[in-house]
């Protein structure tokens, strides 16, 4: 499979080798971990291990809560929460923003960065992502978090796309994780809740917060994936402002270049070209990489993330997402950054 | 050790552990357009066929979920959420899994009305009884197939008929049954992996044709805007493998399993069962005899993996509220064992275990 450039991993990463072990083993421990004989506990042993091994990895003190992925755990915060009112920044996953009405949306500067209304009720929930899936924009939640705390709020953090990448923003009160972003199985996530008083409990599982049998495997590869060393980001983010100088040299334009971002994001425009055509074109070159979030790729809607920086439709409809992982190599770069200029030339000269 | 809760969960069969380790490096997201996300796409493709064959159904959708609470879960709040405002009940019975149960009384807060249905001591429903508690003013009728904790098969056909008259939706928790029975004849139909041998952590609701519901959660929407989330093409390829066994094995599975019943039966001459005898899978031996303490009989018989109840009450300490609804007092309902077997349980190990657990309940007579 490696003759394919892979270069999405901002929309599932391969799984990795310790993760894909740790499966392996936890298939062989079958037994309903709710079930009190000595399989079930068995299974149960596993589970709960898997949980505080998360809980390290991420030097986290609250709750884990494990759920079916980041869907499910924003379901969760948002439709089991306790708080009046939810607010969410205008460019949240779609997962947050369906259960939040238009009217409770932040807006965002046309940095991405979401800004606080100037009075906010105590008790408020606050939806604010670590990290834009499109764009890799990385919002300052430490501090948006203390002005939250200071108005009596709690943050909700999705953290999909940073975990395991970038420290857990621990002044956060509500976490959300995926494990298939971060090189762990699909099919698993969690909700990190520092006070159990912040959700309302719901079904028999996950310590009464959650219904449904609990996935061990999964939730041994999900630990297994986060425990994996991160050695190979600082030369990720090497060769990605590399690549975004190489992109503005070629006429290229990054977005949300002037703000901190995610070493392993890079969002470029080429200017004229949709980012449709850019899309097959790069697919029949070989190479994977994606117009926003998966999940609407599959549709052309323009990305609500880039209309609410303020950019305008046919702009935003040329920009195109690179992410990568730990086992991207410069040459993979190299093929794209020379299809990418290969594509500009071809399309501007017809 | 010996494992005798089939109901709880089943052991994983070697294929589904072979198929899904084959399907681990498709790394691909199933939404993405390019080359790796259409590889991806295409093994949920594949498992959603082999689902829906098992089913037997050519017809309809069939969603994948987290597994059967979340179809559970989304069929009832979904319908509810979909009904006209005329209808306001929802019927259910008195012996369905809490993943139903619980989302029926959930939705008082909304409005509803939860209307459960008693069964007779033999765990059935009185067809007049259900007859009187469906009319026009019902928006779903939710009955499972065969319970988990007693094994007894629902008289469903009767019920989706009473339904049926009236236009009332219905709802089939088909978790046990699945595979191993005719699927019943529900709009909306609840089924899940591990229970046919398959991993944990996905199910799927099957909908009939024109049966749409609105999603319970949103996000990137997947399955047809219906339920968000990155499907696993790992978990959803052990599910169509596990499925397809299920087909391919299902008269070899069900002769295995008579023959565990007949021996079973033998061996547990002495012991009273619950719930009908005739209308029953097989697969499910809940019995109790009077005066014992069910609870310490399965902590002393170490190497034999039992249960009271469902897995997911068992910690609990909670008395099953299935055996309270057929009937059982509690001092019976204490004295109750449940035997879940089946593909992979040899006769040998089912006599062993017999031996075991009547030893133990005699050993407690014999203390008394």
């Amino acid at each position: 499979m490696k003759s394919r450039v892979y270069l999405d991993h901002a929309a599932s990463a391969p799984l990795l080798d310790a993760a894909r072990e740790a499966m392996l083993d936890g298939f062989a421990l079958w037994a309903n971990p709710s079930s009190p004989h000595a399989s079930g506990r068995a299974a149960r042993a596993q589970l709960e291990d898997a949980r505080r091994r998360i809980a390290a990895a991420l030097d986290w003190q609250g709750h884990i809560l494990f759920t079916s992925g980041a869907s499910e755990a924003l379901a969760m915060a948002i439709g089991q929460t306790t708080s009046a009112t939810v607010l969410a920044s205008a460019t949240e996953h779609d997962a947050v923003l369906r259960h939040v009405p238009e009217a409770h949306r932040l807006a965002v500067d046309a940095g991405g960065h979401a800004l606080l209304p100037d009075e906010i009720a105590p008790g408020t929930l606050v939806a604010i992502q670590h990290v834009n899936s499109e764009t890799g924009m990385i919002q300052p939640l430490d501090a948006l978090a203390e002005r939250l705390h200071a108005a009596g709020a709690r943050l909700l953090a999705d953290c999909s796309q940073s975990a395991g990448k970038l420290p857990l923003p621990q002044a956060a009160d509500l976490i959300v994780l995926s494990a298939h972003k971060l090189g762990g199985p699909i099919g698993i996530g969690a909700l990190l809740v520092r006070d159990l008083a912040l959700i309302r409990p719901a079904g028999g599982q996950e310590q009464g917060y959650r219904a449904g049998t609990e996935a061990m495997p999964l939730a041994r590869g999900f630990a297994a994936a986060l425990e994996a060393l991160r050695d190979w980001l600082a030369d990720v983010a090497q060769w990605r402002v590399a690549l975004d100088e190489a992109i503005i040299r070629a006429g290229g334009v990054v977005v949300a270049g002037d703000g901190p971002r995610l070493p392993t994001i890079g969002s470029y425009r080429m200017p004229g070209v949709s980012a449709q055509a850019q899309l097959i074109r790069f697919d029949m070159a070989g190479i994977a990489v994606s117009a926003g979030s998966a999940c609407s790729s599959g549709s052309l809607r323009t990305s609500h993330v880039l209309a609410a920086m303020g950019w305008d439709e046919s702009a935003a409809s040329q920009v195109i997402r690179v992410s990568m992982g730990p086992e991207t190599r410069p040459a993979d770069i190299d093929a794209f950054l020379a299809q990418w200029q290969a594509i500009a030339t071809d399309m501007r000269s017809r | 050790m010996i494992y005798l809760d089939y109901q709880a969960t089943t052991p994983l069969a070697p294929e589904v552990t072979t198929a899904m380790t084959a399907v681990m490096d498709h790394y691909g997201n199933p939404n993405s357009a390019h080359r790796i996300g259409r590889i991806a796409a295409a093994d949920v493709a594949l498992a959603r066929d082999r689902v829906m064959a098992a089913l037997g159904r050519d017809e309809g959708r069939l969603i994948f979920t987290s597994g059967a609470t979340e179809a559970l879960n989304m069929a009832i709040i979904g319908a509810a959420r979909a009904a006209p405002a005329g209808r306001r009940r929802i019927v259910t019975l008195a012996t369905e899994h809490p993943a139903v149960l619980d989302t029926v009384l959930s939705l008082r807060h909304a409005g509803f009305e939860p209307v459960i249905l008693p069964v007779e001591r033999d765990g059935l429903v009185d067809p007049d009884i259900a007859e009187a508690a469906v009319d026009d003013r019902v928006a779903l009728l939710a009955v499972m197939q065969v319970n988990n904790e007693i094994g007894v098969i629902q008289s469903i056909d009767h019920l989706l008929g009473i339904a049926n008259t009236w236009g009332v939706r219905t709802l089939c928790d088909a978790v046990q049954g699945f595979g191993r029975l005719p699927t019943p004849d529900a709009d909306m139909i609840a089924v899940t992996a591990h229970k046919i041998h398959g991993p944990k952590g996905v199910g799927a609701l099957w909908l009939r044709d024109g049966s749409d519901l609105p999603p319970l959660m949103h996000g990137g929407g997947q399955e047809a805007g219906l339920r968000p989330g990155t499907l696993s093409p790992m978990l959803c390829a052990g599910f169509g493998v596990a499925a397809q066994l299920a087909v391919e094995r299902r008269a070899g599975d069900l002769a295995h399993v008579e023959a565990l019943w007949t021996r079973a039966r033998d061996l547990f001459a002495d012991w009273s069962v619950n719930g009908s005898i005739p209308q029953r899978y097989h697969g499910n031996l809940s019995i109790r005899r009077a005066g014992l303490d069910a609870a310490r009989l399965i902590s002393q018989v170490r190497t034999v993996a039992l249960s009271l109840g469902s897995a997911c009450a068992s910690g609990s300490g909670r008395p099953s509220h299935v055996l309270k609804a057929i009937g059982l007092k509690d001092d019976e309902a204490r004295g109750a064992l449940r035997m879940g077997f089946g593909r992979y349980t040899r006769i040998e190990q089912l006599e062993e275990a017999a031996a075991l657990i009547n030893e133990a309940a005699a050993m407690q007579r014999a203390a008394a």
